[in-house]
């Protein structure tokens, strides 16, 4: 098989047409198979087409002739052209009486049509009467005509018919009417529910066929829920035990593995089964034992079984026996040539590191190659195995492979994929808001149109409100970094829409504020994005709304505001724009230009996207004015939903005004008013009233008042201001719902419109995201010091440590002992201390775990020394920023350590209090580093033959794994050699 | 569902044979199988029989001038359906005696037939090659 004739050989043969065959069919597939290109290919078809409608079309065709034709529909359509015009002669094939002509007829027709195709209903007749055939294969044709044409609606027609079969003698028709219920089930799981318990009886049917086909609809009723079937499970190994012990037929045999496949349904169910269940997978240990023992693992077949086996042992409750026999069978997988087996590894891989993570360090080699490796799917999978294994101590080096791989395809599916696991990976695990934002910043640039647009909301978010805690500086530092990144990006050529967004909203509302970028240079580079992508009429809201925050920050500042001409140029030609959410935004700029500094400082204050909006959805300060207005004879206001078909109704809005829907009336009865606003504005501005000042305007606006005010901030008069010029023109409730024209381009407006675009649920999901991120960041430092590489070096503690910090409840038995070390260590740093940070508790629970290798003497006696000198040197600099201290480096430089511990920004500026614990957490790392690299070295020294590829190996070991991110790499060359 | 359809294709990106599990619309097919093909046929010896495409998982294996194409859901163990493949050859080897291209073209029914038999539902239904072939074999003799 392996060596299958040419072509040539094959046309020799079929030339001699001994088939029975007709030479015009003989000569149709000698044509097809010598066609060189697709478009010979279509011109030999659509010349068949026409030929067989042809023929088809003459009358008193003989049977064999016709059962050839539908063989050349089926090759019709198989190419890829519509042969519906015959589609009725292959249901009119189902009638014969002649079996062949009965199954070529059904099989054409499967082929041809869906379930829900109108010619079906002309089959059912047949297929009824042929489940009463005599003829088991008639019957057998018919039920295999069912599985694909029988939908919800025609089940009743055969179902009582299927339910007879099961009992039939022949054990092929039992099989397939077993089939054809699980295809009932399939479609219409209600239909059958009363039946269900036939799978269980067929179960124990002598034939192992219909047993092996009966697994089928099991495995799918126990995917839905294992519970009704666990009393099975006695039957499932019993029946996995006979297989293994060769007790079925031998032609069942496959490659003399006994039914394999039947075995691999078995273990897929018994995984199923025992899932979460001690007792049940207690039952199934012996059997799945014997398989891994019995599998001849030379063989793929029974490689297929290994692998399942493992699948098993990973969902059942954890036996260390069998994980053991599952490990070996990984590494040998992981070891071998065969790209396929390390495939199936890689898989085993991901499957097992939930319950035992510290396999993956004896492969890191194998799974760097797996991720070298140009074959994309294995490349795949490694990148599913690191997402599983990711942790924030090796985050930065995934997400960065990630995100190196997104760059160079070209597959968008994968690219969305990928883009939004990188996404989930940085938000779950950053490091650090910095690094977040870099990330993002590549995932955007990259994929961004492909990325959600909740994803630039949570990012706008982020750089809003930072860390989330109270330290200002790291805060505007986070911001400087970001405008400073996005001034360098937004030159690039075809950024993505939403990159644009972001960018633009993050310019206008920072861009200046660390006074580094002048607002002419700002305002000049946001014209450009608006001139640049003068198509996208989002970004160019954005960016015109960031120059007028930056022109109101600068009025406010007391600066004067001298417009770049391109500036001028664009408002212009935006105030003329079709868009009116664009003139909107323009003419806002113009306005706010206009007033002077109080004004505009109230109107837009800067930094203050994230002040809480309070919303007076009932506009309560209109009361008053309401209650005046109806005392004077005007008319209540009626809810728009209440006064459908009440055309005159319209009156009360305003005698210029129609109850129109379309823009164009909308538009100019609103264009009227605009002159005033400027002159009301000055003398409402000062005063900090909210009810007297806007009554005039008001006067015809109050049932459009509703919705614009909702979003308004109740707070400032300059805001209120603003609206009311805003509603004269816009005061349609559509518009005001609306994310952009929500934006009166107040800073607050913004945020609230990113929000409301991300809509609530997800706002709540960020903020939680945040959170566990922020207490990551918190862990983050110490953790980043341990963990050598991205499979936790091969330090065990290292692993638990992290398991730890993410599921406290996980309490290893080793942890007991090495508390106690580290118990002493945190004793001795706060003692010295003497002001014990007020997380303490927090940090001591990751010392108890990072200090277990600590239990040498010696080497806990070094930790104590160093949190000591550590401690000591708090005390000098007070403020305890470890990043300076050039004496902690010093004690440590002529030790091998990861330097980067004490180095990292943000933990040491954010807890500077706890300095003391954080050198002694490095202190702890550094003693772990020990362990893992000198292995890797060893691995690497017994592994690569070739010295060149060792040494590169080393290279990505070392940058995979032993310092993510590293300040100072030099540090470990001395480690590693 | 486990597997969602069977192609055979020629190396030319040719398709002998076609099997839907669940129904695509002939443009669904036609797009279907060009992508895919195009996928496959670029891989070579030394790479996974394994290619990841949109929802599917396709699984491979060439013999002589014949690509038989399985797609299949997540759910799948891969390297199973590789040998499924193998046994859907040899079975039809043993039918046809030395199966080849032609024999397949010819035959189209047939291999069909015998597909029916193993799969159903989209699940291997059936193993035994005695007893995919029995019914084939009495519809010969008795035609």
């Amino acid at each position: 098989m392996e060596q299958l004739k040419t072509i040539g050989r094959e046309l020799a043969m079929g030339s001699q047409g001994g088939f029975g065959q007709s030479k015009e069919f003989l000569d149709l597939v000698k044509s097809i198979g010598e066609a060189r290109s697709k478009a010979e290919e279509d011109r030999i078809v659509l010349h068949e087409i026409e030929t067989l409608k042809k023929r088809l079309s003459e009358p008193d065709i003989p049977k064999r002739k016709m059962k050839e034709y539908l063989i050349r529909l089926v090759y019709v359509e198989m190419l890829g052209h519509d042969a519906s015009f015959a589609y009725i002669h292959a249901v009119k094939m189902t009638h014969d009486d002649n079996l062949l002509l009965k199954r070529t007829g059904y099989l054409a027709v499967t082929l041809f049509l869906s379930d829900d195709h109108d010619l079906i209903i002309l089959i059912v007749n047949t297929i009824q009467k042929d489940l009463r055939s005599d003829n088991y294969l008639v019957v057998c044709a018919a039920l295999n005509a069912v599985c694909k044409l029988i939908n919800d609606e025609t089940i009743p027609a055969v179902l009582p018919q299927v339910v007879e079969l099961l009992g039939h003698s022949k054990d092929a028709v039992r099989k397939k009417a077993i089939m054809a219920l699980h295809r009932f089930y399939q479609k219409s799981s209600s239909a059958v529910s009363h039946l269900l318990t036939n799978f269980r009886k067929r179960l124990c049917d002598n034939d192992p066929g219909v047993m092996g086909a009966t697994l089928c609809p099991l495995f799918d009723l126990i995917t839905i829920d294992a519970n009704p079937y666990k009393d099975l499970i006695v039957s499932f190994v019993s029946i996995l035990k006979q297989v293994a012990e060769r007790r079925l037929p031998k032609s069942y045999d496959y490659h003399s593995m006994p039914a394999p496949f039947i075995q691999i349904r078995l273990l897929k169910i018994l995984a199923l089964l025992g899932r979460d269940d001690k007792q049940a997978s207690e039952k199934m240990y012996t059997v799945v034992g014997d398989i891994f023992r019995k599998c001849d693992s030379s063989s793929n077949i029974g490689n297929a079984i290994l692998y399942e086996c493992i699948c098993c042992v990973s969902s059942i409750f954890p036996n260390p026996k069998l994980l053991e026999s599952a490990t070996e069978v990984i590494s040998r997988f992981l070891k071998s040539d065969s790209h396929n087996l390390r495939y199936m590894g890689i898989d085993a891989l991901s499957r097992l590191i939930k319950i035992s993570p510290e396999i993956a360090e004896q492969h890191q080699l194998a799974v760097i190659d797996c991720l070298e490796d140009p074959d994309d799917t294995l490349k795949r999978k490694t990148f599913e195995l690191l997402y599983k294994m990711t942790k924030s101590s090796n985050v930065e080096v995934i997400v960065d492979r990630m995100i190196d791989y997104m760059i160079c395809i070209n597959d968008n599916h994968y690219k969305t994929y990928i883009a939004s696991r990188c996404v989930e990976l940085a938000e779950q695990f950053a490091p650090s808001n910095h690094w977040f934002i870099q990330t993002m910043n590549k995932v955007f640039e990259h994929a961004g149109d492909l990325v959600n647009v909740k994803v630039a909301h949570n990012l706008m978010r982020l750089i809003a409100e930072g860390f989330g805690e109270d330290d200002d500086t790291a805060d505007s530092q986070l911001r400087s970094s970001a405008v400073e990144s996005y001034l360098g990006i937004i030159g690039e050529p075809k950024l993505p829409s939403v990159f644009l967004q972001v960018i633009c909203w993050v310019l206008g509302e920072y861009g200046t504020a660390d006074g580094k970028y002048s607002a002419s240079y700002i305002t000049g580079k946001l014209c450009d994005v608006a001139e640049a992508y003068s198509n996208d009429e989002t970004v160019k809201a954005y960016a015109i709304t960031a120059i007028m925050k930056i022109y109101a920050f600068e009025i406010s500042a007391g600066r004067k505001v001298d417009m770049l001409p391109e500036c001028q140029s664009l408002v212009e030609e935006l105030s003329a724009a079709h868009s009116t959410d664009l003139q909107q935004r323009a003419y806002e700029l113009q306005a706010v230009i206009g007033l002077d500094a109080r004004v505009v400082e109230s109107i837009m204050p800067s930094d203050a996207s994230c002040e809480d909006i309070e919303v007076d959805k009932d506009l309560s300060f209109l009361d008053n004015y309401v209650r005046l207005a109806i005392e004077k004879g005007a008319q209540p206001y009626i809810p728009e939903s209440e006064r459908s078909g009440m055309l005159n109704v319209s009156t009360f809005r305003g005698q210029d005004q129609h109850e129109a829907s379309t823009h164009g009336l909308r538009f100019e009865a609103y264009e009227l008013p605009k002159a005033p606003i400027p002159a009301k504005v000055v003398p409402i501005a000062s005063s900090t009233e909210l009810v007297p000042v806007p009554e005039p305007s008001y006067s015809r606006e109050i049932p459009q008042a509703a919705p614009v005010s909702s979003v308004s901030d109740v707070g400032s008069s300059g805001l209120k201001l603003h609206l009311d010029g805003v509603q004269k023109k816009w005061g349609r409730p559509t518009y005001s719902s609306t994310p952009p024209s929500t934006s009166n381009s107040t800073s607050q407006k913004t945020v609230n419109g990113v929000s409301q675009d991300g809509r609530s649920t997800a706002n709540s999901k960020a903020r939680d995201s945040y959170d566990s991120k922020r207490t990551q960041v918190e862990i983050n430092p110490e953790k980043q010091k341990l963990a050598a590489s991205l499979f936790g070096g091969s330090s065990k503690t290292e692993r638990k440590q992290s398991s730890a910090n993410h599921k406290v409840a996980k309490a290893s038995s080793q942890a007991a002992e090495p508390s106690q070390v580290s118990n002493t260590t945190v004793v001795a740093s706060v003692g010295t201390n003497l002001q014990p940070p007020p997380d303490l508790l927090d940090f001591s629970e990751p010392t108890v775990t990072t200090s277990a290798p600590l239990l040498d003497p010696f080497k806990q006696l070094e930790g104590l020394l160093d949190s000591n000198a550590a401690v000591a040197s708090t005390a000098n600099h007070g403020g305890g920023n470890a990043s300076k201290e050039p004496d902690i480096m010093s004690l440590y430089a002529d030790m091998p350590l990861s330097g980067h511990s004490s180095s990292t920004e943000n933990t040491i500026s954010t807890h500077g209090d706890d300095a003391n614990l954080m050198s002694g957490f490095s202190n702890a790392a550094r003693i772990d580093h020990g362990g893992p690299t000198v292995e890797h070295s060893t691995q690497q020294l017994s592994k690569g033959p070739n010295p060149k590829d060792s040494l590169e190996k080393d290279a990505l070991v070392r940058q995979m794994g032993v310092n993510p991110s590293s300040q100072n790499p030099n540090l470990f060359r001395d480690l590693l050699g | 569902m486990g597997i969602r359809f069977i192609l055979m294709v020629n190396k030319q990106g040719q398709t002998r044979l076609a099997q839907y599990y669940e129904y695509l619309t002939l443009e669904e097919r036609r797009a279907l199988e060009g992508e895919i093909v195009r996928k496959c046929l670029a891989r070579n010896e030394q790479q996974c029989s394994f290619v990841e495409h949109r929802n599917y998982k396709i699984v491979y294996r060439r013999y002589a001038s014949l690509f038989f194409l399985v797609g299949v859901d997540n759910e799948e163990n891969e390297l199973a359906i590789l040998e499924f493949i193998h046994l859907l050859v040899e079975t039809m080897d043993r039918h046809f005696g030395n199966v080849c291209e032609l024999d397949i073209m010819f035959h189209l029914e047939k291999a069909h037939f015998m597909l029916e038999e193993m799969v159903m539902n989209g699940c291997i239904v059936e193993t035994s090659k005695s007893n995919i072939l029995a019914p084939i074999q009495l519809m010969d003799k008795s035609s």
